[in-house]
Order: structure tokens, then sequence, then C-alpha cells
């Protein structure tokens, strides 16, 4: 018997400020609620048909009612609006200094890669007190990767990266789960979160065994694909040079100017021929439908760690 | 010509000549909707693809496009014209500018099958036999958007012509009272006419300016 | 031009034909009344199976196909062929032209055929559930709906888009009809406030339904061609059939809470023997939800990979929408302040759709918060949210006119005692249903989940009790309702003591609702010291 489960686990300082709102919306939301009941019960029982109450002529002036309570909830709806965004906003903004984590979601399992190339299914380890960012990819339909212990979850698209970021900060094991509806074993396509202390997080890395790091296996990718062939000093076809390229702002040959985060690098392989760099010809092939979306993820990785700013691309 | 009885909601003419006019209108103002979701994603896609849609939008037939749009616009006119003289009660002029407008109308079918032909012809139907490779995926998009919007719109433009040729038949053989039937009409025709003009210039126009 | 003493539209003319082909708006609604209350009961039926289902966290009733499907066709029927048409088609087409006092709306003919498209639509997609069904929840998302589902879904999606047709014409025929066959003396703040709610429900009908026409027939394409606007792997974007989708089925749920809110504003006076409380503040909320209606869609997006400055802006819209609802509320409530008020079964289930409808909006509150939307969205937060609105608001509200106005449309009073009973077992019936969902969802529990975490159990289990008694509750009505058809009392032209136009004739009324075409003299919900004076002159 599990009891009278009322709240989830609680392993974040932003899942802290969440249930803060979330209580500050029950108590507004009880408030009126009680109140309204309150009116309700009480007008039934003093102006019932037949009560001895007080009837005399209804006031005619309705509109200092109506201008009073119409504002207080205005006011009232703006200020939760305000507080819902600010903690909103907070979700976008992760920390540079986030440990990448890249999760591909197809019909019916998550597939986790950690910068070291340790691999994970419906599992997910991380340290406690570490900003984690995912780089979430679906290879198949739009799930959804939900760790209610964390009260985040975001939608994953096929054919874009999406992402989220967290500091857990509690040890121990919680759920995860797709909450967006994609088939038969929607209901199953979940697992663990399971929130270590650092040292023994820096274990468990160990203890997968030795493999290569993301940015490693990427760069031998770059290879195998043909990628350095161009983009490589030396290369057949002029190609820009990738070092020093992401996280940096790209001029497009259309005038505009994009940022080379992981959507550009993973839309230039897949469709290379919409943001084409400035000052060269559209002649790069696309890859879309021969680089699966682990390989992509490699890739993306080796281009960033190769970048003027490595951004938690190394080992944890 | 048989009087025609009121419906017993109708107090008077006047109030049934009111009341369907307001039905054409608020209809057309759902086909304004039903036709602006699809000009809304496209003018979404176009935004968000930029360049790649362009390109395609180039690849469609501007001059017979042009012709089309002239063809309409007189039609419109010639519908316009038979209204004008049905107000005044007449039989014959009424008749013979519906004709005009409904061979008008078939005039822009024909010449919107030949287009479809050549874009056939130059593999660019989306599903029948779009080539991807060369193309890209983006313009199929773009293609799925012109099949999809001037097909409907053709769909719209022959229950048109049906409504207008019925029209003409039903005046000519004097089987309906002058009254709203033909204000009606064109009205409905004039609207098919209006979603063209917004058409022609976002499909075929793009890109088209230098 | 005056019709015999006993002849109602009833029995005016006899045979299959004469309701099979008649234009008369009464008739019409009766066939609707009948295509609604199956389709309720075939709803009901699979939302049986789910909560039975969802009694014990493993799978129990049939595999997960079975069950996806199972909560698909719960979803569709309930919203396209249950609370989409429910209050307007039946009360709405009754008695809507009578209030405005009208012999029949402005396209009686349009009006048969929007019956026959509805039974069509119907017709179609409960083949296609018959056939296998379809899966794929009754949001279609795409790629899955067009790429990776199998099912009956070009069938279902056709059922749906053949009804949409149905909406609008309705919408279409109400609109016109307020605008242009009002009696005389009937001016537009003369008009209760169940008109201008149906009005306000038709501008949305006729504006957002041809959306979804265009987003389904979209959908057809590409799951029919292969290949279509929203394919990924062109480079198209499954978030655009998002937009396009909610972009009808936002306005969908104002489509379905406001008829019911029209009735309460006309069972809450009449029941209180007291005016509604600003009159003219609850016309322009009924405009204004509708109008804001169209401006938060993107509420349903939060997670969805909509940009931040879009969900910001959807956010405080729907924190505006909120806004015209609760004011509703206090008037409501406002009207009953020093009334004299009655507990006949109509105003209980009044009382019961401010209280749930309160909790559901309130609810919304908590949804319209972005951070707290993260957490609870796709969850059961949502369903209980929705359901709340929709059931605890929209159908206490059907429940509500359909006691109210029963009396008028059959000429009989039904049992009160029972009526009453059954009023207060859906109430209760229904928080123990839904309430536990709430805290399901806020723990963790996502939707359309078949097998769940078993620490979720409890309040499944509860959810399921609570089911049980709602289902008695709903089904109630059935049998007492139909009694009173074949042994009830006679009911006079005004059981109720009410004001509108609607009252001021005979029960069940002459084919052509009055016999002599009323005039108007004054506004609705009039009372002189809690005595009616009826809105027709001689009234």
């Amino acid at each position: 018997m599990h009891g009278f489960p009322f709240w989830p686990a609680t392993a974040s300082a932003y899942a802290r400020q969440i249930d803060f709102l979330f209580g500050s919306l029950l108590v507004i939301a009880g408030l009126t609620i009680a109140f309204v009941f309150f009116l309700l019960l009480f007008f039934a029982n003093k102006y019932r048909h037949g009560s001895k109450a007080d009837r005399h002529e209804p006031t005619k002036k309705t509109w200092r009612w109506e201008v009073g309570w119409t504002a207080a909830t205005l006011v009232i709806f703006v200020g939760l609006a305000m507080w819902g965004g600010n903690l909103y906003v907070h979700l976008y903004n992760p920390p540079p200094s986030a440990v990448q984590i890249f999760i591909v979601g197809k019909q019916w399992m998550w597939k986790a890669q950690h910068p070291g190339g340790q691999r994970e299914i419906n599992e997910l380890h991380v340290p406690a007190g570490q900003d984690i960012r995912l780089v979430m990819a679906s290879q198949d339909v739009i799930h959804s990767f939900f760790i209610p212990a964390l009260r985040i979850k975001q939608d994953v698209v096929p054919g874009r990266y999406e992402t989220m970021w967290f500091r857990a900060d509690k040890v121990g094991r919680y759920h995860l789960f797709c909450a967006e509806y994609c088939g038969t074993d929607h209901a199953h396509m979940g697992g663990w979160i399971t929130v270590m202390e650092p040292r023994d997080f820096a274990e468990w890395l160990k203890a997968q065994g030795g493999q290569q790091t993301l940015a490693a296996q990427g760069e031998q990718l770059f290879h195998r694909y043909g990628c350095s062939g161009c983009h490589e000093p030396g290369g057949t076809v002029r190609a820009p040079n990738l070092n020093g390229v992401f996280g940096s702002p790209v001029p497009l040959s259309d005038g505009r100017v994009v940022v080379a985060d992981e959507r550009y690098v993973r839309d230039s392989i897949l469709n290379p021929k919409a943001e084409v760099a400035a000052g060269y010809a559209p002649v790069m092939p696309t890859f879309a439908g021969q680089i699966g979306e682990d390989d992509l993820a490699r890739l993306v990785a080796y281009i960033e760690s190769i970048g003027p700013q490595p951004r938690g691309g190394g080992a944890h | 010509m048989a009087e025609r009885m009121l419906g017993i909601q109708y107090s008077t003419l006047a109030q049934e000549r009111e009341t369907v006019t307001l039905g054409m209108w608020a209809f057309l103002a759902t086909e304004v909707l039903f036709f602006g979701a699809l000009i809304a994603a496209y003018l979404n896609y176009r935004i968000w693809f930029g360049a790649e849609f362009i390109a395609a939008a180039k690849m469609t037939k501007v001059v017979l496009g042009t012709i089309n749009t002239a063809v309409l616009l007189t039609s419109s006119a010639c519908m316009a014209m038979a209204v004008s003289t049905r107000d005044g009660g007449g039989r014959r002029a009424p008749v013979l500018w519906l004709i005009a407008t409904a061979l008008l109308g078939l005039m822009f079918i024909v010449i919107k099958g030949y287009e479809y032909s050549l874009e056939y012809q130059e593999q660019l139907v989306p599903a029948l036999n779009f080539d991807v490779a060369r193309h890209g995926g983006v313009a199929e998009i773009f293609f799925m958007f012109y099949f999809c919007a001037t097909g409907l719109h053709a769909l719209h433009l022959l229950i048109g012509i049906c409504l207008v040729s019925w029209l003409a038949f039903a005046i000519g053989t004097d089987r309906l009272r002058p009254g709203s039937t033909t204000r009606l009409i064109g009205l409905y025709w004039h609207f098919v006419d209006i979603v063209w003009i917004f058409l022609f210039p976002l499909i075929y126009l793009a890109g088209r300016n230098g | 031009m005056h019709a015999p003493r006993n002849e109602t539209y009833l029995n005016a003319t006899v045979g299959i034909r004469s309701w099979l082909l008649t234009t008369d708006h009464k008739r019409i609604a009766l066939l609707y009344f009948a295509g609604i209350t199956f389709f309720f009961f075939v709803g009901g039926m699979a939302a049986t199976l789910i909560r039975l289902e969802l009694i014990t966290p493993q799978p129990d009733l049939g595999s997960p196909d079975f069950y996806n499907r199972l909560f698909t066709m719960h979803g569709i029927i309930m919203v396209w062929f249950f609370l989409i048409p429910s209050i307007p088609t039946t009360m709405g087409n009754f008695i809507l032209p009578m209030m405005i006092g009208a012999r029949d709306l402005a396209f009686p003919r349009l009006n048969l055929t929007s019956w026959y498209l509805y039974m069509a639509g119907g017709t179609i997609t409960i083949i296609a559930l018959l056939l296998g069904g379809v899966d794929t929840g009754w949001t279609f998302y795409e790629p899955y709906s067009t790429f990776y589902a199998t099912g009956y879904i070009i069938l279902a999606v056709f059922g749906i888009f053949v009804s949409g047709f149905s909406s609008i014409l309705t919408g279409l025929n109400f609109i016109v009809t307020v605008h242009k066959l009002r009696a005389p003396g009937m001016t537009w703040y003369r008009l209760p406030v169940f008109v201008w709610s149906t009005y306000a429900t038709s501008l949305i009908l006729v504006l957002a339904t041809p959306v979804l026409a265009m987003t389904l027939l979209m959908l057809l394409a590409e799951r029919v061609l292969h290949v279509g606007i929203f394919s990924p792997q062109l480079g198209g974007d499954p978030l655009l059939f998002q937009h396009m989708f909610w972009f009808y089925s936002h306005p969908a749920v104002y489509i379905m809470i406001l008829p019911s809110m029209g009735v309460i504003s006309e069972v809450v006076p009449c029941f209180s023997s007291k005016p509604l409380f600003g009159y003219e503040f609850v016309v322009w909320c009924s405009i204004a939800i509708a109008a804001i209606g169209f401006l938060v869609w993107g509420h349903h997006m939060f997670v969805a990979g909509q940009s931040l400055y879009a969900s910001l802006a959807f956010s405080f819209l729907s924190y505006l929408v909120a806004v015209p609802s609760a004011i509703k509320v206090f008037n409501w409530i406002a009207t009953m302040h020093e009334g004299w008020i009655r507990f006949d079964a109509p105003m209980l289930y009044a009382f019961g759709f401010i209280g749930l409808f309160t909790i559901g909006g309130l609810t919304g509150l908590f949804l319209a918060a972005l951070a707290v939307d993260v957490h609870v969205t796709d969850t059961y937060f949502v369903v209980a949210h929705f359901h709340y609105i929709m059931v605890g608001g929209a159908v206490m509200g059907y429940f509500a006119g359909l006691h109210y106005w029963w009396p008028k449309i059959t000429g009989r009073l039904y049992p009160d005692y029972w009526a009453r009973f059954a009023a207060i077992l859906a109430f209760f019936g229904f928080n123990l249903t839904f309430f536990p969902q709430f805290i399901l969802g806020y723990l963790g529990m996502p939707r359309r989940y078949q097998s769940y975490p078993p620490e979720f159990q409890i309040w499944h289990v509860l959810s399921s009790a609570g089911a049980s008694i709602l289902a008695v509750g709903y089904a109630l009505p059935l049998f007492y309702l139909l009694w009173s058809i074949l042994r009830g009392p006679r009911a006079s032209a005004n059981p109720w003591g009410a004001t509108g136009l609607e009252w001021s004739t005979r029960s069940p009324p002459p084919p052509e609702n009055f016999d002599v075409t009323p005039t108007v003299i004054r506004p609705p919900y009039e009372y002189d010291r809690g005595v009616p004076c009826m809105q027709a002159k001689n009234g």
C-alpha cells in the first residue's frame, strides 16, 4: 500500500519555487471557492422562498460592484501571470557552464548520451548540484520528456532540437515519463532519473566502461561521413572551416545572421541549402535520411568541442 | 409565373430579402476564415523558409496566372452588369451577362487545367511525381499549398459556374421572379474573385518584383 | 391563423415523413435531442470502460491499442458529437426563436440540412470507430496521426469534417435569426441572456469551425498523399498543425460553455424571482469571452516548442479571458441576494454549475501560469480542469436547461423529487470522480496512460468510484423524463413563473409558436417584489 500521496517528490530549488507558486494558487483558489460556496449556501438559506429576510428594493447602482470586482480580479490575474512568466523565463536561461547531455526519443524509449560517451536507455544518471542541459531530438513522432520531481517537461518534436535544463539537488530516484501521446506503448515509454552524489556519479561514469567521449566519436564520424573532405583545410571543395565556429554568429548568404548553435549544426547537416554561409556556394549535399539522431548528436558534440568556448562538452 | 409564398418566419418580402442577404454575407465570412486559415499557414512558411519558398514560387506560370486574373475580373464585371440589369426587372440582358460570366469562369477553369498539365509535365505535382531530389522538400511544401489553394478555389468557382448557369436558365425561362437571388449569387461570385485576388499575388508574384 | 386549442407542434402532423422532412425548428430540436442523447451514452460508455480499466495500475480490459482507441473515441464523440452541438441544437433550436418572438428560424430548410449533416458525420465517425477505431487522441497531433498511426483516421476525420458544416450552418442560422426576426419591441437590450449567449456562441461557430475544416483537410491530404505541409521530413513544421488545430479548438471550448452560461442566466433569475444582476455586464462578458477566446490558443502549447514571447503573450491573454467568466459568477450570485429562492431541479443544477464551474475556472488560473503549466500540462491536472468545466459546467448547464424547458417542450411535468435527487447525486459523484485527478496530475500522472505507477492507484480507485455514482446520476433522468412523457401531469404555459416570451405561449407550443405574434414591452427578468412581469404584452 502506498497510502495517500499528496505531493510529488521535490528534487530541485526550481521545483520548490514552483511548489510555492502552486501553493499560493491553492490558497487563492481555495479562499475564492470557499467564499463562493459560502455565499451560495448563505443566500440559499437566508433568501429561500418563504423566509423572513429583509428584501427592500434591490440596488440599481450595480456598476460600482461590477467595476470593483472586475478591477480586483484583473489585478490578481496580472500578478499571477507575471509570477508564472518570471519563473518560466528561468527555464530559457541555462547557465553557460551546464553539462550537455543528448536525449533521443523514439517509439517507445528514451536514449541518453553523456559527453563522456556513456549511453543509457530509459534512465538518466546525473550528479546533484550540477547544471544539466538536455539537447533533445525525436526520431519519429512528438514525445515529451517529463520529470515530475523537477517540475519540468519539454515536448520533443521531430525535425528539430529542443532543450531543457535543470539543477537537481536531492539524491534519489525519480520518475521519467513520456507526456505526449505517441502510440501503442506511450504509457511504457518511461524510466528513471537517478540523482547521485557527485562522487558516486563519477564512479558510476567510470563503471560504464571505457568508451570514447561523445566528441571523439563525433570526430570519427566527421571523417567517416566525408565532412573533413571539404571542411578541413586542404579539402577538395571550398567549405567553411569549422574550428572556432560553434557559438559564434554566422552571416548567411541571404543577409541574415544566425548563431551557430546545435540547431544550426544539425540543420546544416540535414538541410544545407536553407542557411548557406555568406561567401560560399550552396554545394553541400544533404545527409537527410543517412545520419540518425544518435550520430547527429555525436557530430554536434564534436563541432562544439572545436568551438571557441567548449560548453561543458568535455567529460563531467 | 406562380406567386411565391412567404415563409412563416417572415412578415414582409423586404424582411425576407434582408434576411437572405445577411445570410449570404455570414456564409462568405465563414469562407474568409476557411481560405484565411490556408493563407495564414502559407504566410507562416513564406516567412519561415524565406528564399527557398520564393524560389519555388518562381516556378509558377505567371503569364497564365495573369491572364486568368484578367479573365476572372472581367467575369466579375459581367456579373455586376447582370445584377444591375436584373434589378431593373429585365430578363434578356441579365441572362446574356450571366452567360458571359459563366463562360469566362469556364475559361478560367480551362486555363487552370492547362496550367496543371504543364506542372505535371515538369514533375511539380506533390504525391504524384514531384521531383524532390531536384527541387527540394520546401518546394514540395510550396506546391502542396499551390495545388490545395488553387484547387479549392477552382472547386468554389465550379460551384459558382453551376449557380450562374442555373440562374441564367431560371431567369431566361421565367421560372424565377425578380428578387434577391441574382444579387446573392453575385455576392458569391465576387467573393470567389476576391479569393483569387489574394492568392494570385501571394503565390504567383512572390519574389518577382525585381 | 389561430391553431385549434389542442393543436401543438407534436400532434399537428403525423407520420415519420412529417418528422424526417420537417422544417419546424421545434421538431428539428427533438431530432437533434435524439442524436445528442445517443452520442452522450456512446461517449459515456467509453468513459465507463476507461474508468474501469484505471482501477488497477496494470492493463485489465484489453491491449494498449484498445485503450488508446477508447480514450480517442471518448474525446471525439464527446467533443464533436455531444458537447458542441448539445445546447445550441436542442434548446437553441427550440427556444431561441420563441424567446425573440419569431415563428421559426431564418432558414428552416437549412436547419433540417444541418441535422442531416450532423447525423451523417456522426454515422461516418461511428462506423470508423466500429471498424476498429482511431488511436491518435481527439487532438490528432501529427506526424503520429499522418505517418505512424494505423486505424480508420481518414474516415473518422471525414466524419468530423462533415459535421463541422452542421455547426457552421446552425451558427449562421442563429446569427441571422437574431438580427432579423425579432418581434416588435424586442430590442437588443431586451433579449434574454440565453439569446445573447447563443449569439456569441454562433459567432464562434461561424468563424472558428472553417479553420478546423481547413486543418482537417490538410491533415487528410497528408495522410492520404503521404506528403503534406506539416511533414518534418520535407522541412515542414509539426507545430503548424497544432497552431491551426488549437486556433479552432480553443474557441470550441467556449462554444461548449457559453450556451450553458446562458441557461444559468435564465434559471437563476427565474428561481430567485429577481432580475439578473448587471444584465449589460453579463451580455458584454459573453461577447468578450467569444472575442478574447480567439486569442489564447497558444496556451495549449506552452511546452510544445513555441517561442518564449508567444508563450508570455498567450499566458497574459489567458488570464484576461478568465475575467469575464469571473464577472458572470459574481453576477449570478448577486442575483440571488434578496431574492425568493426556490430549489426546483433546474435551480439545483444551476447551483451545481456555479460551484463546479468556479472550481474548474480557478484551476484554469493554475494552467495559465506558465511555470506551473510546464509541470501539469499533459497530466491529469488538465484532464480534471477541463472535465470540471465541460462536465461540471457545460453538462450541468445542459441538464439545468433540459429540466427548465422540459415542461415547455413536452407539456409535461417530471417528478421533482427524483430530479432533485439525480442533481445532487451527479454533483457528489462528479466531485468524487474528478477532484482526485487534480492530485494525480500534480503528482505527475500523465494523460492517456493505460498503465501507471502503483502509488497513483488510490486516487484512481476513488475517481472510478465517483464515476459509478455519476453514471447513476446521469442515467436517472432517462427514466423519470420518459415517465413524465407517458404519465406526467400536464404543464401550464408558465409553470416556473418566468418572464420570457416562450412562457407566454402554451406548453407544448402550437406549430407556429404563438397564436398571435407577441409585442414586447419590457426587458427580461423583471419582477415586482417577486412577481414576474412578462415580457410580452398581455402575457
